[in-house]
Parts: structure tokens; C-alpha cells; sequence
């Protein structure tokens, strides 16, 4: 490479030249804009978003830098957003060229383990090449490890990756996610893995006012909008369907709302007649109280 | 004599940075590659083995160069090559083809001159390197 060798010197550099134009304010801008809540993780990516960008000038000015291992592991209960910060992670990371493409590759157990002896191998590795240059989301990581069952090949899918999450840094970045307390046991057992993820962030469940406002930006997306009333409605109904078992945060509310939907256009057809775009984009609060979450948990 | 069969034949061997920008942008076009090999030199020799599966939904070309890398280490003193197949409706055939490996030597071909009926001649052309069985080929130095 020729790379010229800059005056040690040289004049001080613009940080915030270098993070306009890195254009990762916009993804972060958009993270904070379209992802409600999760202060915790959206700090973390910040910081790392900074390193980074620190690390670019220091090569500008010569001063040597390594790329830092970003192999993470993402926390959470169901429907906390996992999947969709490790799809804006694979864009930020894009954006400030750590990786060269910036596309995500979701893994899940069956992907990577086979079914038979001399299996695993070639098929761990074929999702490997097609995550190249971009992040492998190993959903529900800990299924690959088995502990209960010596012959089985999940093991062997770990090897591999550990072997390339070690050679081939800048080639791939993995993100392993799952549930907090199984991942825990998953990584206390696999400490070769635990030790190479560099940063472990844990998405915290949402409050009810988060995931209210959750339900409007789905809302919004979808051209629907909620009557006043239907909006304290709304409120309840998050209340209640918190307490309830089987609750999985955003992915609860979305189905909530799809079912809202679904009520809705039954009611347009029942009064027949002609209709507004008005009411074709409005939830009645009795969309939302047909549910089973307000008939005391009967179905 | 130098085999010159498919694009930058008659450029000088590429280096594998040059052959990795050229696979990614076949990637980028959507081509997926195949890596294929043969110590057949003839130019009718149109199908080759193919090393190991056409690669689909990759879209880094590191990926595929650490493939071509593996098919020259089991095939050093061969012709390996690297093809890219466009499969839109209307092309549906190799948009991308070059040679990524060549025998140290390659001896080249000889015009064989067939007397046929009525004084015809006819003409074939005739690889030094097939007076061989294939697979001992090409073992010189």
C-alpha cells in the first residue's frame, strides 16, 4: 500500500469534519428517532461509534491502530429489539468502514450444525462466507452447545467460529443472541467464546409509556391512527398485557395492533355502506377491548 | 506457449488483490462464482471440473478468494478458473470468465495435418500436455 507517511505534526484534525462526514450521525440519528428506550445499548453503540472514529484519524496520522475486536453479544428478553439494533449495527459499522459490506446474515441453530458426521463443518462455513464482510446474528446462541449430549455437533460449529471471529477480524463481526441467563451459561461453559466477544449488551425490557409510544410509531408506519379514546384504551390494554405470561414486549404490542387491524376491517364490513379515508385509517377503542387481555385472561 | 482462454488472458497474470476487485464486482452485479480447474488445455475443453459448488448469496469477494486459494494449493500446477454467471432472462450465461492459475510450464500445441480423401488436409490442433494421462500432467520442475 502506499501510504503516505504524514508530517508527525500535522495540523490538528476536525473531529466533527470527521464524523459529518462519516455520515454515522444519520444512522445514529435514526436509531434514537425509530428505536424507543434502550438507553443502555444506544450508548454503548455511541461509544463504539466513537472508537472507531478515533481510530480512523489516529491511522490518518500515522499513529498505529489495530482494529478492536466487536464481536458482541446481545441480552434480552423477547422482543426487546435484539434483531433490529444488530441490523443497525451492521449498518454503522458499514458506515464507518469496519466492514466492507454491511449486510446481516441470521443464523440460527439448524443453519450451522448438521446431521450427521462431517456435515457441520461445510455448512458453518458456507454461512460464514455469506456473512463476510458483513455481521452474523447467531440467534438463540445458546442452542448450538448441548452439554446433556456428548456426540453432538453443535461443539464443532463453535470451533469454527471461534476459529474465524479470531483469524479473520475484519472480515466478520458475530453477534450472539438469546436470553440473559441461558447466554450467561453459555458463555460461563464456552470461555474461549465468553472471552472473545468484547462487548456484552443487555437490553432492558420496556416501560409502559415506551412501549405506547412504540405502538404509535407502528402506527404511523401503517397509516392507522387511534381515536382519544381509543388511546387510553391503548394505555390500558399495555397495563394489562404486562402482567399477563408470554409477554414479549414489542413483539406483543405489534401483535396486539395486527389483531386491532384485523377487528377494524371486520367492523367496516358489519356497517357496510360507504366509508371514508378517515375511517379507513382510525382503531375504535372497542377494536382493542375485544381482546382477551380486558375478559380477565380468558381466551 | 501462455494459454490465452477467457478475459485478461493477454494481460499479465493478475495479482489477488486485482483478481478480489474483480470478483466483487461480479458480486456486485449479482453474479454468483464458480471455481473450476482442468490440465486439458485444449480450447474445445470448454467444460472443466468444477471445484467443490457455484458459490450463491455471497457478497464478499474475501470469501471466495480464500476458495480460489484452497483450489490452488490442491491444484498448484493446473489451470484453475474463476467464473461468474449473469442469470437474468435474455443473458443466462457466463458474463465473467479468467484464468486465476497456470502450470509453471505450459508447453503448447502442435497443427496436425490429416490427409484425407481427394487430397483434402484436414486441420487439429494437438496440446503437448495430453500426450500424458490427465493427473501426471504437468509435473515437470
Amino acid at each position: 500500500m502506499s501510504e503516505s507517511v504524514p508530517e508527525p505534526q500535522a495540523a490538528a484534525l476536525d473531529l466533527n469534519a470527521a464524523y459529518r462526514d462519516s455520515q454515522v450521525d444519520e444512522v445514529l440519528g435514526a436509531l434514537d428517532r425509530e428505536l424507543i428506550g434502550l438507553v443502555p445499548v444506544k450508548t454503548r453503540i455511541r461509544e463504539i461509534a466513537h472508537l472507531l472514529l478515533v481510530d480512523k484519524l489516529r491511522a490518518q496520522v500515522g499513529l498505529h491502530s489495530d482494529p478492536p475486536p466487536l464481536h458482541m453479544s446481545f441480552t434480552g428478553r423477547p422482543g426487546t429489539g435484539k434483531t433490529t439494533v444488530a441490523m443497525r449495527m451492521a449498518q454503522i459499522l458499514h458506515k464507518l468502514g469496519y466492514i466492507r459490506k454491511g449486510h446481516l446474515v441470521v443464523a440460527q441453530r439448524d443453519d450451522l450444525v448438521g446431521q450427521y458426521i462431517g456435515h457441520t463443518a461445510p455448512k458453518t462455513k458456507d454461512v460464514i462466507k455469506k456473512a463476510m464482510g458483513g455481521v452474523l446474528f447467531v440467534d438463540e446462541a445458546y442452542y448450538l452447545y448441548k452439554p446433556e449430549n456428548e456426540r453432538d455437533y453443535g461443539a464443532e460449529a463453535i470451533e469454527i467460529l471461534l476459529q474465524v471471529m479470531e483469524n479473520q477480524r475484519e472480515d466478520l463481526v458475530v453477534i450472539f443472541a438469546g436470553y440473559k441467563d441461558r447466554m450467561d451459561t453459555f458463555f460461563q461453559s464456552n470461555p474461549g467464546l465468553g472471552s472473545r466477544v468484547a462487548h456484552h449488551l443487555d437490553f432492558p425490557d420496556y416501560t409502559a409509556d415506551e412501549l405506547g409510544e412504540i405502538g404509535h410509531l407502528m402506527l404511523e408506519k401503517l397509516s392507522y391512527k387511534l381515536t382519544p379514546e381509543a388511546e387510553r384504551t391503548f394505555a390500558e390494554y399495555i397495563r394489562l398485557r404486562m402482567t399477563q405470561p408470554q409477554f414479549a414486549n414489542a413483539r406483543s404490542i405489534r401483535n396486539a395492533l395486527d389483531r386491532a387491524r384485523l377487528r377494524a376491517a371486520t367492523r367496516l364490513f358489519t356497517v357496510g355502506g360507504t366509508v371514508t379515508r378517515d375511517a379507513l385509517m382510525t382503531i375504535e377503542p372497542e377494536d382493542l377491548t375485544a381482546s382477551r387481555v380486558f375478559a380477565n385472561g380468558a381466551d | 506457449m501462455r494459454l490465452t482462454q477467457g478475459t485478461f488472458s493477454y494481460l499479465p497474470d493478475l495479482t489477488d488483490e486485482q483478481i478480489r476487485m474483480q470478483i466483487q464486482y461480479a458480486l456486485d452485479n449479482g453474479w454468483p462464482i464458480s471455481i473450476e480447474y482442468t490440465d486439458d488445455p485444449h480450447p474445445r475443453n470448454a467444460y472443466w471440473e468444477m471445484f467443490d459448488l457455484p458459490m450463491f448469496d455471497i457478497k464478499d469477494a474475501v470469501a471466495i478468494m480464500a476458495e480460489v486459494t484452497k483450489c490452488r494449493e490442491a491444484h498448484p500446477n493446473e489451470y484453475v478458473k474463476v467464473n461468474a454467471y449473469d442469470a437474468r432472462l435474455g443473458r443466462q450465461t457466463t458474463a465473467l470468465s479468467f484464468i486465476v492459475n497456470r502450470p509453471k510450464h505450459e508447453p503448447g500445441f502442435r497443427l496436425d495435418r490429416q490427409a484425407a480423401a481427394d487430397r483434402q488436409i484436414r486441420y487439429t490442433t494437438h496440446a503437448y500436455a495430453t500426450d500424458v494421462p490427465s493427473g501426471k500432467r504437468y509435473r515437470d520442475e
